[in-house]
């Protein structure tokens, strides 16, 4: 009898298999958005040597350990700068940056608003458990008010940032946010942005049962995506100062902002074009052309 | 008849329920058995009740699970869902 082909996973050939199973707790919702993440990019039919994939540090900035693309695993806070350098050294490459709220917009903060500035034509996936999970779940910059967190057992009493409002006004041309509840909008967002030109941003809600959840009394993994599931609103297009998220209440998703600007490479060459007539020249880079 | 059918990687599994909870037609429970890691994986309780949507499959964090369409599949055998 003939050998059957095998039936395998559809997104296993996206995944550095031999480092599984990955590091990520029972429950841990990252792994979903990496699930939606490879099956946006199969259906996108992207040449995947086309495609690099670079994170900072977290739990959230192991994925680029694990996809089975170029992928570049950074200093903190740092994703978008290695990323930036990236696709202007080489505009034919689609850059996903795929990191945590705290190296996004902590430590990496003003490269984010900087980046979303000049209209970089980079996507942003931001894995947002509210915490910094890694170092042991302390307050980060999207800890709601009033959760405990490792440095904050009275409750948070900070004000969070509304990351997809920051997003907005620094300048982003597209604006998306999901939970890993949503893995079907999600995995679409996913595959718009993979087709947009621009900065473009999606917050991923996602559960960290081991120090966020835990601590709050909000259950595990299961626990977190059914409240997820039941505070969930679609809202696309809704005014993105509308759409803070608090510890408890509704959780807006869907698309905010989906616009046109012209991205950082158009208008430097637009600009100096303009000023330099002939003598502006584009060189091939012979490495990656 | 069965539309579709799942592949469980028994192995990769930590037992986190996502896909048991968000099957649509309730195809999945987990088992009482533990992996060598101690997690209990999901096991097919109502074969012919599954679509092959692959939903559970995209919930899976662990890319431990994957729901497949019998016609796509056609000429290749079931594998074991075990
Ligand atoms: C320069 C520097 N400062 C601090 C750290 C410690 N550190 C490692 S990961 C991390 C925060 C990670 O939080 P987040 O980006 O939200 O990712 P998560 O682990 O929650 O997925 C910090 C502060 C570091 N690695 N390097
Ligand atoms: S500590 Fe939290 S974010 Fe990190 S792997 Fe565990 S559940 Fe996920
Ligand atoms: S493929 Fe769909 S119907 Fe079948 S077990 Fe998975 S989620 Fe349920
Ligand atoms: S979703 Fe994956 S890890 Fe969770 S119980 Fe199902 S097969 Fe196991």
């Amino acid at each position: 009898m003939s050998a059957l082909p095998e039936i395998v996973n559809p997104v296993e050939p996206l995944l550095r298999t031999e480092r599984m199973p990955h590091i990520w707790c029972p429950g841990c919702g990252i792994g979903t958005t990496v699930n939606c993440f490879a099956r946006a990019l199969l259906e996108s039919q992207r040449n995947l040597d086309r495609v690099a994939v670079v994170s900072g540090i977290g739990c959230s900035g192991r994925v680029a350990g694990y996809v089975k693309l170029d992928s570049f695993h950074t200093t903190h806070g740092r994703a978008i700068p290695f990323a930036t350098g990236l696709k202007l050294a080489n505009p034919s490459l689609e850059v996903v940056v795929y990191s945590g709220d705290g190296d996004l917009f902590a430590i990496g903060g003003n490269h984010f608003i900087h980046a979303a500035r000049r209209n970089v034509d980079i996507k942003v996936i931001c894995v947002n458990n509210l915490i910094y999970a890694m170092t042991g779940g302390q307050t980060g910059p999207a800890t709601p008010s009033t959760a405990i967190t490792a440095t904050a057992p009275y409750g948070c009493y900070e004000p969070s940032f509304n990351l997809c409002a920051l997003a907005e006004a620094a300048g982003a041309s597209y604006v998306a946010r999901w939970t890993t509840f949503h893995v079907r909008q999600l995995t679409k967002s996913m595959g718009e942005v993979l087709r947009k030109r621009g900065f473009c941003f999606i917050e991923v809600l996602s559960p960290c049962p081991t120090l966020y959840q835990r601590r709050n009394k909000m259950g595990d993994g299961l626990d977190t995506m059914k409240f997820y599931k039941e505070k969930s609103r679609v809202r696309n297009g809704a005014p993105t100062s509308e759409v803070a998220l608090t510890k408890d209440g509704e959780i807006a998703v869907g698309k905010f902002v989906d616009r046109e600007r012209p991205d950082y490479i158009e208008s430097m060459r637009g600009r100096l074009s303009e000023q330099l007539g002939d003598r502006y020249v584009e060189m091939e880079c012979p490495v990656c052309q | 008849m069965a539309k579709g059918n799942v592949t469980i990687n028994v192995e990769r599994c930590k037992g986190c329920a996502f896909c048991v909870e968000f099957c649509p037609t309730k195809v999945l429970a987990l088992s009482s058995a533990f992996n060598s890691k101690g997690y209990h994986s999901p096991r097919v309780v109502a074969l012919e009740k599954c679509s092959g949507c692959d939903l559970c499959g995209m919930y899976c964090p662990d890319f431990a699970i994957f729901g497949w369409r019998i016609k796509e599949a056609a000429g290749q055998e079931a594998p074991d869902a075990g």
